[in-house]
């Protein structure tokens, strides 16, 4: 059933196997087990809060990048209705690493755009790990004026190990394509709401993330670097990834101390890949709620409010 | 295969980390030619056999660029806090400490105001020697107050690039410094004055996707290594290596993603050139 355990999920899962297995009993007559599996669940609740409660930053790290994780299009379906997809930058080519398009986002009309992993070899290759080319974002950037066209706020879901680096990628000009879109989206007219719900990598995750409201799911990643890269360049030896995602402080909980997002969306008991649809339902409110608030701001506002958020962004000291 | 081609394709493999060496002598990082000292600063430190762009510190091109009359230098009391209590082989503050004092310079850019041809500008430039050029908080807030000063005056702004991109040490700070210097540059962009972006060696990382890139123009030196991902960083992850000239500022001209390369000595005459033909009111 599990193809995929980390770690410190193993313990959990053998309990919850082996209250499948009693409850696979039961319903095959078995009398007398509704005390062991009621011991069990109680169990499997206190071990599984004790793990999440204290989990390290790299086992957080784990977590984001979870191959049963919810990803982008899963989002999107379990969310929106009418969702139309959109292709191509009308440049070069469609970057199937990127997924934009028109949906309902509940009571709203939205474009939303996000990074796609692929789930198995296959349609990793055909999203490339959801590490986009400039026209990847050369398409959200395309559709986000699009929406701004037609009045509609932006929604993106941000989950992405980073920007390719490849030569393609940096002939057709990976950076002056992250670069424009952070212009842009500083000053698009429509409201933005962006939702890290993975791996937010770097430079490449901030292109679909300069917004009003930034929000990241309990378990998502935010960093300058990968930990593997900050070990390999700091620390000489990319097998202390560990140390160096603790050292990053890369966590939603980290980073809503330090006030450089704006709020954290739950996750089930376990992670969003616990369950699919109640993490669904939680990004689907909060979203709602934040389009709530700022589609009634005149554009201007909304603007200046977004560009002054930015410019407090960082910490100094001034003799 | 023309002969700078050669030349970049060394750079990139040995890696000039230094900038000019101290001494009488000077060998050329590409073509080898043993160089006079005191010449090689005359020629601002551009190799006049291969006309190789030497590193040089802020100092050199704010002298090269402003006017000596009228400069002011802003913000030089901002020195950077450690947010994460970062620690590499070093704890992050004793990291800063080291670079001040080798450098004389609170981080890794100097923002003035002066004048370029009794024109008044806002210039930023950065500086490799202070921690690689990397961004962290103090060159965000350095470079928006900057833009701000830009935006409200109005002026033209002028930033020099040299930067191995963001820093580390700041985490997600850094990162974000990107999206706020960009953010700040949006109300620039509302005004009609030019923002031109210079980029000399390197110019990587966040550094180039954020401002560097958003120049209404964008000038680059001779040669520089210009682009998002490092070099080293590619070869891993295609496992090949890289075609000659690649992340050039020739091969940046070549795709379309620089209006002109401009050489040391001819830097102040164009940008000069460059705010006359499009300064709002004539
Ligand atoms: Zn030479």
């Amino acid at each position: 059933m599990r193809d995929f355990t980390l770690d410190f999920e193993r313990p959990i899962c053998e309990l919850e196997d082996k209250i499948d297995e009693l409850e696979r009993l039961a319903d095959n007559g078995q009398t007398g087990l509704d005390g062991e599996i009621e011991r069990l669940r109680k169990k499997t609740d206190k071990l599984r809060s004790e793990v999440y409660s204290r989990l390290t930053r790299w086992q957080c790290v784990q977590l984001a990048r979870h191959p049963a994780r919810p990803y982008t299009l899963d989002y999107i379906n379990r969310i929106t209705t009418d969702f139309i997809e959109l292709h191509g930058d009308r440049s070069f080519q469609d970057d199937r690493a990127i997924v934009a398009g028109l949906a309902r986002w509940g009571p709203h009309r939205v474009a939303v755009i996000g990074q796609q992993k692929g789930r198995g070899t296959r349609e990793n290759l055909q999203r490339n790990f959801a590490m986009s080319h400039p026209e990847g974002y050369r398409k959200a950037l395309r559709v986000m004026k699009l929406s701004e066209k037609f009045g509609l706020p932006v929604v993106t879901l941000i989950d992405t190990p980073g920007a390719y680096p490849g030569i393609g990628a940096e002939e057709r000009g990976q950076a002056a394509a992250i670069a424009d879109n952070l212009l842009a989206m500083a000053q698009l007219k429509v409201p933005i709401v962006a939702v890290i719900i993975g791996e937010g990598g770097s430079g490449g995750a901030l292109a679909l993330g300069v917004a009003d409201r930034v929000y990241m799911s309990e378990y998502a990643i935010y960093s300058v670097i990968s930990p593997e890269g900050c070990a390999s360049i700091l620390f000489r030896d990319a097998s202390r990834a560990s140390q160096a995602a603790e050292a990053l402080k890369l966590t939603g909980r980290d980073l809503l101390e330090y006030k450089l997002i704006d709020g954290l969306i739950d996750e089930p008991p376990g992670g969003a890949h616990n369950d699919p649809a109640s993490a669904a339902k939680e990004v689907a409110e909060v979203v709602t709620a934040a389009l709530d608030e700022l589609l009634p701001l005149n554009h201007e506002e909304r603007i200046e409010k977004r560009i002054d958020k930015y410019t407090r962004m960082g910490t100094w000291i001034e003799k | 295969m023309t002969p700078w081609f050669k030349r970049s394709r060394e750079r990139l493999t040995t890696t000039s980390k230094r900038s000019i060496p101290d001494g009488v002598w000077v060998k050329c990082d590409a073509c080898g030619e043993i160089l006079y000292r005191k010449e090689l600063d005359r020629l601002l430190n551009v190799c006049p056999k291969c006309r190789y762009h030497f590193r040089v510190p802020s100092d050199t091109y704010i002298e090269l660029l402003l006017d000596s009359e009228g400069r002011t230098e802003h913000d030089t009391g901002l020195q950077a806090a450690d947010p994460l209590k970062f620690r590499d082989t070093i704890k992050y503050p004793e990291r800063v400490a080291k670079n001040v004092q080798a450098s004389g310079m609170s981080d890794a850019v100097r923002c003035l105001t002066g004048n370029i041809d009794s024109r008044h500008v806002e210039l930023a430039v950065m500086d490799f020697s202070f921690m690689g050029g990397s961004v962290g908080s103090v060159v965000g807030e350095k470079l928006c107050r900057a833009i701000t000063r830009a935006t409200k005056a109005p002026s033209p702004l002028i930033t020099v690039a040299c930067s191995g991109g963001m820093r580390m040490q700041e985490g997600v700070f850094s990162l974000m410094q990107m999206a706020k210097v960009s953010a700040v540059l949006a109300r620039l962009s509302r005004v009609p004055q030019p923002f031109i972006s210079v980029l000399t060696n390197p110019t990587t990382g966040g550094t180039t996707a954020s401002f560097a890139m958003l120049g209404d123009v964008c000038v680059a030196e001779p040669q520089a290594l210009i682009g998002f991902a490092g070099p080293r960083v590619i070869k891993q992850t295609i496992g090949q290596d890289l075609p000659e000239g690649f992340q050039s500022a020739e091969f940046l001209l070549e795709h379309g993603f620089l209006d002109m390369i401009v050489e040391r000595s001819e830097m102040k005459k164009n940008i000069s050139t460059l705010l006359d033909l499009l300064s709002p009111n004539e």
